[in-house]
């Protein structure tokens, strides 16, 4: 097997015994190796652990057992999520050394659905960020044009597919960090619905918004891994008793008499021009398909920014509160003066990098007294608008669309210097995950010009009907043929 | 209510917060978060009266038996601690009281 296609086809590839486990690991490790010193896509690789794990996938098959429906398909995964005994940093100095002692739940349901794991990918620190340029590590590169941002916070699993690395990786999307990257790498990213899939094992960011998906070449893929991935969980209070569908059935190509909400108003000012062409001409292909193009009015989406901030950053200066020299990870160094206040302090000064003390500084000011009423309350409030808002246009829509991100991958560096910018620019991805809608970013199209960047836009489906939304996403994907390789 | 910020503000802050910052950090976040918070205020023009407040977009109140089970082990939860003491099940810290 020179070249990877897709992990249907590696597994059918293995099933059928025309290649075997052992041989695709081979060429996946080979390629990062190869490929990694351009990308920075990968923190760590795991290649002993995923020999040891494809052989065990050859044995099951000699042996005559049944195969999984992962089974030899190489996997990343973003390293915010735990592997036992295996390094997990989320791309930060204060976890620099950190192996944690068990498994997020996604983990061991990829293993032993068959999946073979082949290392961790570098995102921004803590999955804050949009461009991969918090990364303690160094950012990754974008496998289309190498002085570009892979986008953020998931870049390297987004960057691991679309440079042939993987079929497969697992990224998460707290405000976009699936969905954005996907768009940027020109591959497909899903976010389930809130409560779809489980966190245990998952660093936490903002337990409100945060969820777990897949990075694959196609829908079909997408909905492969979705299925692999879904269901309630003891050890994760939020993940949902809903049913889980076969998500793979749901995608007949029929979207005909589908109705597909377009919100006009929200997406009129701001959007580059290319993206605007692009995301245009994928209305006229779900309008040909036989959807129903309607319009409809999101009028609280234009909060989502300030809503987004307030209320993830009030989450993550909890959450991180954790990280304090004590249990895991960096500690600073201590005299026999110094007491246990100032080793917190310390520590967390030198473990942590600007974007994440930048978040922590502004959640405890939006908690603090004085100004909790104003900024966190409000903010919640506002959230439930903004819900309110896509319950109605559910009510005229099937699924709604919209572009991924309103502008295609920009340089390194052009908007390191001014957060509020690079926040603006999320515009798009962080209302979905505030209203807890699933939502999938699919490749429509490229920029025109001296360099040809990928482009995508998402699809949203209402609460735990994924499978409309990947209907609708595989018969646009049908409709068309956008490259999904990066010419790297 | 309109934001302002000062280094004093930024200093309060970063000690709930537990972060020691240079000098350099609370002159250039005191910038930045006085941006940020300037243009997060849009959201106090909004009529929430009445609007209850989303935490979760999905509580479905699952509620489990409080019940003691089998957890993780001591050795294995110190293992990554950066002074344990895993023979005494102990974290090691500094000194509490300054």
């Amino acid at each position: 097997m020179t070249a990877f296609t897709t992990a249907r086809d590696i597994r059918e590839a293995i099933v059928s015994g025309k290649a075997s486990a052992a041989e695709v690991c081979r060429t996946a490790l080979t390629r990062i190796e190869t490929i990694n010193p351009s990308l920075n896509a990968f923190n760590h690789v795991v290649a002993e652990r995923a020999m040891e794990r494809a052989q065990r996938i050859d044995q099951q098959r000699a042996s005559g057992a049944t195969l999984g429906p992962l089974a030899g398909v190489p996997v990343a995964l973003k390293d915010n999520l735990c592997v036992k005994g295996v390094r997990t940093t989320a791309s930060s100095k204060i976890l620099d050394n950190f192996h944690p002692p068990y498994s997020a739940t996604v983990v061991e349901k990829l293993e032993s659905a068959g999946a073979v794991i082949v290392g961790k990918t570098n995102c921004d620190e803590f999955a804050m960020g949009s461009s991969n340029e918090n990364s303690a590590y160094g950012p990754v590169r974008n496998p289309w044009a190498t002085d570009r941002t892979p986008g953020g916070s998931s870049g390297g699993s987004a960057a691991a597919v679309a440079a042939q690395c993987v079929p497969l990786a697992l990224g998460s999307d707290t405000g976009g960090s699936i969905r954005q990257p996907a768009s940027f790498c020109g591959v497909v990213g899903l976010k389930p619905t809130y409560g779809r899939v489980s966190r245990y094992g998952l660093l936490a960011f903002a337990s409100s918004l945060d969820q777990i998906g897949p990075f694959t070449r196609t829908v079909s893929d997408a909905a492969l891994a979705l299925s692999a991935l879904s269901g309630r969980d003891s050890m994760d209070s939020t993940s949902a008793p809903e049913p889980v569908p076969d998500f793979s059935a749901a995608l007949t190509g029929d979207i005909r008499g589908l109705r597909v909400g377009v919100p006009r108003a929200f997406v009129a000012d701001g959007v580059d021009d290319a993206v605007r062409r692009a995301f245009d001409k994928a209305l006229d292909v779900l309008r040909d398909a036989g959807a129903t193009l309607v319009d409809v009015d999101l009028t609280y989406a234009k909060y989502a920014i300030p809503v987004y901030y307030l209320i993830c950053t009030a989450e993550a200066s909890s959450n991180l509160a954790r990280y304090d020299g004590v249990k895991y990870g960096h500690r600073s160094p201590t005299t026999k003066d110094d007491t246990l206040t100032t080793m917190y302090s310390r520590t967390r000064d030198e473990g942590f990098g600007a974007e994440v003390k930048r978040r922590i500084m502004l959640g405890t000011y939006v908690l603090s007294a004085g100004y909790y009423d104003a900024f966190y309350l409000k903010a919640q409030q506002v959230r439930t608008l903004l819900r309110r808002d896509y319950e109605r246009a559910f009510e005229a829509a099937d699924v709604i669309v919209m572009p991924t991100s309103p502008i295609p991958p920009f340089r390194l560096g052009e908007k390191t210097d001014d957060p509020l910018q690079m926040y603006l620019a999320d515009i798009f991805t962080v209302s979905v995950n505030l209203a807890g809608f699933p939502g999938v970013s699919i490749p429509c199209g490229f920029t025109e010009g001296s360099e040809t960047l990928p482009i995508g836009f998402q699809v949203i489906g209402r609460m735990f009907d994924e499978a409309t939304m990947l209907r609708v996403a595989d018969a646009y994907e049908r409709a068309t043929n956008w490259p999904r390789t990066a010419p790297i | 209510m309109s934001t302002t910020l000062t280094i004093a503000d930024v200093e309060r802050i970063a000690r709930l917060a537990n972060l020691e910052l240079t000098r350099d950090e609370k002159e250039l976040f005191t910038k930045q978060l006085a941006d940020i918070l300037a243009y997060a205020e849009q959201v106090q023009g909004v009529d929430t009266t009445g609007v209850e407040a989303t935490a979760h977009v999905n509580a479905h109140g699952d509620e489990r038996p409080d019940e003691a089970k089998p957890s993780l082990d001591t050795r294995d939860a110190i293992a990554n601690a950066p002074d344990g003491a895993p023979e005494a099940g102990l974290f090691r810290v500094p000194r509490v009281i300054g």
